[in-house]
């Protein structure tokens, strides 16, 4: 059975210490690929480091953070993520067309 | 006021699109040509909406009302787990397509040497699960049922009938779409369709209302965001640990959960679509997230104090008289809730049928795959009763469960449970190392703590104690279920998570470092672990006993006999058979077996091929059988090779045997007609010369004489050679008796000399060396004497140099004494060489003094005294040469 993949069978052409700079992007990709999970999790987790509201707050402060400036701060987060992802994918594909030259059209496959 | 009968009309006429949709669908699948946007990626990632389930479609609200921001964990742990998709899940659904995985369970079975007790463990843990989630949707189902009845006062609503057939419309929508077609991999294009509609239609739903409360109910953004500020929920209160936990339960879910399977893995048509999937589906997710809180705060606001907060979705618009809007926000529930029944309980059912039901109807079948019937038929039907029985226990557990504010809680709780998968999951796709007890370990483990500390105290209802709860089992405080170990004061989800899952994945790896995995497991291990270097084939059989027509009967069972026919006649063709049956080769047996574990499932087609093509794996034990008869082969072989090399050798030495008797015969029959010839001719002039004597009269006395002397000289060349012949004989009969003396060489060769020289007409100059001849020698020196006269003599007789002459050279080599009778003749011809030795053969017949006996005498003799005599070639003359043994020991 075969598999149109996104070309990261040819692992063995990374695997060289000095590669084409086409290959090192390649590299670079992957390491997006690592580091885009680890990234999101990390600024989800900025709110963690919020103050939490004064259960008896004193008149005049302002206690902890408001919730609209939590759901702006999630929200475009989120969004930033999806974009970086989406920039990812549409990387990948152009890619993907480099590396399995030109083969890379959808829904081509049969089941 | 919208009343109960249109509700259930428009519900009606929904439900009718969705089959409408997913026949259609289907049918257009099946016969082949289907509009490309339904293959497309956009598909794909509307059918993983199944993930928003009614809980978070109208708890969402209700989370995000009790618990502020919380809520959109839930949602964060699947963006992170699509964002970071080229890491695992695209590694995930190329396993599932290389290896045609039909479900998790079937997944984790395969993973770890197509283990059924390991599948059975998931089905079980995935049962318990997901059963009480189902609950929860029907649950959503009635209460927003009840929302509608409580506003239209003509009707009452009776819960237990409207659950009851709404279970039994979603079990007859899911057996009908989702068992029509029995291979797994064919895909349910139909409930994948229907499913995605049902997506849009509930992400619509949802972004109505929000943008309603947004901009209908309140001002635009600005001002709704200052109403969520003066809310209860307007300042931002999280619990870190629940938090993170929870995002990571959501994760974890997101990939072990059943229907998450089905949907991302098993219906994945093609790799590729997981690219479009990585930011579509979280921009959906956030999408559904988007007016949650809005939602909330508004709702909180606007609605008497005591509503039930998981319902603002739909009572918000229904107390601002917006019906048509509640009516749409209904059936984004219903759809939440249907898409999430259906696709679970398919998923659910082909886990239950394949790894519980299969085996043990296999096994009560006795015969195993080759019994008559169609299993094609009991696989199905099988299928179906799962379906019905899982939704029925959700219905019965809705019912028995107290209906009430257990089953709110019950979403994490199916969350925890479902990861408990996790660690055997993960194991798998990325280290090699992991073996099937270290799963099971794991798994046992985590679902038992689970159960302990997460699903019997959220249960309640007497299930656990209230001892244990308080203090723990047999009193022990720290084995309090909320407390484990003594730990306190930690939230009871973040509890359990922490403490299942570190001990899981702790039971995984000290157990998969502590075993040693069976090959097959190491060989799936290395499959799953670099499915990228070789997406090929499992593994291969090594059975060639294989009977292809059996194969083929029970193929016909499974795939149908279309289907089967058709596939082994590719087969055929691709090995160039020209019959309709493929030879049973390992490659043939190998996509067999993954055809038919695209509707059996992997072990089961494992065992069903096994059955037929004997040697059901490759198990240790099968190659040492083969090993072992294969060395027994090897020993039988070799021992027949030696026992033949004996014949042969016998037969040779035989025949060996026979040319000699042959040639001996031949040499007797030659030798008696020489003899006679040889007797014949004196006797013939004996004869001759004494009837002359006898007859005639009148002879002078001088003819006397002369025919005396001749018969005299006959007579005495008679005696001449019956001496020799008796000579000749007893020598070759080894009867001779040797009479071994020492003495010199230079004596003997004097007496030869003087003998051999007496009484000879013709002179011949003998030339020896008589310093080198001093040699002290062992032997019967009267025979020796008599070989060397023999060989002066001859060539005193045959040498026709004007002035004859022999020397004679006596010299020592390699502890042989050689003496060489050299004469200045001619020497004998090349050709005559060879026969010298031979009896009665003479160079020259006509120079024929002897009866041609003497050099046979002569090679006799020295044979017996242990040396030889042999002619000299490539020297002038004739040359022989005559070898001694030099030691003491002469041969006897």
């Amino acid at each position: 059975m075969s598999h149109t993949g996104d070309g990261e069978e040819n692992g063995r052409q990374t695997a060289a210490v000095f590669v084409e700079r086409k290959t090192y992007r390649h590299r670079q990709l992957m390491d997006i690929a690592r580091l885009l999970p680890i990234i999101g999790a990390l600024l989800f987790c900025v709110p963690l480091m919020w103050p939490n509201p004064d259960p008896y707050p004193a008149p005049d402060t302002a206690g902890g953070m408001a919730m609209s400036e939590a759901i702006t701060y999630m929200f475009v987060v989120w969004t930033l993520l999806i974009l970086a992802s989406l920039a990812f994918g549409v990387a990948v594909r152009r890619w993907a067309e480099n590396w399995t030259e030109g083969t890379d059209q959808p829904g081509e496959e049969a089941p | 006021m919208a009343s109960l009968n249109v509700l259930v009309v428009i519900c009606m006429a929904y439900v009718t699109l969705l089959f409408l949709v997913a026949f259609v669908a289907d049918r257009n699948a099946s016969r082949g040509h289907q509009a490309g946007w339904l293959r497309s990626p956009l598909i794909y990632t509307l059918s993983l909406s199944i993930y928003c389930t009614a809980w978070t479609f109208y708890g969402a609200v209700g989370y995000a009302a009790r618990s502020g921001l919380e809520f959109i964990t839930i949602y964060l742990g699947p963006t992170l787990v699509m964002i970071g998709w080229w890491w695992g899940l695209r590694k995930l659904v190329r396993i599932g397509r290389s290896q045609r995985v039909t479900s998790i369970a079937d997944l984790i079975s395969a993973r770890y040497g197509k283990s059924n007790t390991l599948a059975i463990c998931v089905t079980i843990l995935a049962v318990i699960g997901v059963t009480p989630y189902i609950a929860l949707q029907l649950q959503s189902i009635t209460l927003s049922f009840a929302t509608f009845a409580e506003a239209d006062p003509a009707r009452q609503l009776n819960e237990t009938t409207t659950v009851f057939w709404v279970a039994a419309g979603l079990a007859m929508f899911a057996i009908l779409f989702g068992t029509r077609n029995l291979n797994a991999n064919e895909r349910h294009h139909g409930v994948v369709t229907a499913v995605a509609v049902e997506a849009v239609v509930k992400l619509l739903a949802l972004l109505a209302v929000g943008i309603f409360v947004v901009w209908g109910l309140s001002d635009g953004i600005s001002e709704t965001m200052a109403r969520i500020d003066a809310s209860p929920i307007g300042q931002w209160q999280v619990r870190g640990d629940r938090w993170a936990t929870i995002t990571f339960l959501a994760a974890a879910a997101f990939v072990c959960l059943p229907r998450m399977f089905q949907v991302m893995v098993v219906e994945n048509e093609d790799e590729r679509h997981l690219r479009t999937a990585a930011w579509a589906f979280p921009l959906y997710l956030l999408l559904m997230s988007l007016f949650v809180v809005p939602i909330a705060a508004i709702g909180l606001e606007l609605l008497p104090m005591g509503s039930n907060p998981d319902l603002f979705v739909l009572t918000l618009p229904l107390s601002q008289g917006r019906d048509g809007l509640a009516v749409l926000a209904f059936l984004g529930g219903f759809s939440s809730a249907t898409s999430m029944v259906i696709v679970a309980a398919m998923a659910l059912s082909t886990m239950v049928s394949n790894h519980i039901v299969m085996p043990i109807w296999l096994r009560m079948q006795g015969g195993g795959a080759s019994v008559s019937g169609d299993v094609r038929d009991v696989v199905l039907l099988s299928r179906r009763v799962s379906i019905a029985a899982i939704i029925g226990l959700g219905y019965f557990y809705y019912r028995f469960s107290g209906q009430g504010a257990a089953l709110a809680a019950i979403g994490l709780i199916s969350f925890a449970g479902i990861a408990q998968i996790l660690p055997a999951l993960v194991g798998g796709l990325f280290w090699r190392g992991a073996t099937r007890s270290g799963a099971l370990a794991g798994l046992t483990v985590g679902f038992v703590l689970w159960l302990f500390t997460m699903l019997l105290p959220a249960l309640g209802g007497g299930l656990l104690p209230d001892a244990v709860l308080s203090n723990g089992v047999f009193g022990l405080s720290w084995l309090r279920p909320q407390a484990l170990f003594g730990i306190e004061g930690l939230d009871p989800t973040v509890h359990a998570v922490m403490w299942s899952m570190t001990l899981n994945t702790a039971a995984f790896c000290i157990v998969s470092l502590a075993t040693f995995p069976s090959p097959m497991e190491r060989l799936q291990g290395a499959q799953f672990v670099n499915v990228f270097d070789h997406s090929v084939g499992p593994r291969s059989w090594t059975g060639q006993v294989a009977q292809s027509e059996d194969l083929m009967v029970m193929s016909q069972r499974i795939l149908g006999a279309g289907e089967a026919q058709a596939f082994f006649q590719k087969e055929a063709a691709r090995q160039g058979t020209h019959s309709d049956l493929p030879e049973p080769t390992p490659a043939f047996l190998e996509r067999l077996e993954r055809e038919l574990s695209g509707s059996v499932g992997t072990a089961a087609a494992h065992a069903m091929v096994g059955q037929i093509a004997g040697g059901s794996s490759v198990s240790v034990e099968d190659l040492l059988a083969v090993a072992d008869e294969t060395a027994q082969m090897l020993e039988y072989s070799s021992q027949l090779e030696s026992q033949s090399t004996e014949l042969a050798r016998t037969a040779r030495q035989l025949r060996e045997t026979n040319e000699k008797l042959t040639q001996i015969s031949q040499q007797k029959d030659a030798f008696l007609s020489q003899v006679s010839h040889e007797l014949r001719t004196p006797m013939t002039s004996i004869r001759a010369f004494s009837e002359i004597l006898r007859d005639a009269d009148g002879r002078s006395d001088t003819d006397n004489i002369r025919y005396a002397s001749i018969i005299h000289d006959e007579a005495l060349r008679l005696t001449r050679l019956l001496n020799d012949l008796l000579d000749l004989s007893v020598l070759e009969s080894g009867q001779v008796s040797l009479n071994m003396t020492v003495g010199n060489l230079s004596d003997v060769l004097d007496h030869a000399v003087s003998t051999a020289l007496t009484g000879s007409e013709r002179p011949l100059k003998v030339l020896r060396h008589t310093t080198s001849e001093t040699v002290r020698i062992s032997s019967d020196l009267d025979r020796l004497a008599q070989v060397f006269i023999n060989l002066i003599a001859n060539a005193q007789k045959y040498c026709d140099a004007e002035v004859p002459e022999i020397r004679i050279e006596v010299s020592i080599k390699r502890g042989r004494l050689r003496i060489d009778f050299l004469d200045n003749g001619d020497g004998i011809p090349a050709a005559s060489q060879q026969l010298i030795f031979e009896k009665f053969s003479r160079v020259s017949p006509e120079k024929a003094g002897g009866a041609g006996l003497g050099l046979a005498i002569c090679r006799e003799i020295m044979q017996r005294l242990g040396g030889d005599v042999q002619y000299l070639h490539g020297h002038p003359g004739g040359a022989f040469r005559v070898s001694l043994p030099l030691s003491a020991e002469m041969a006897a």
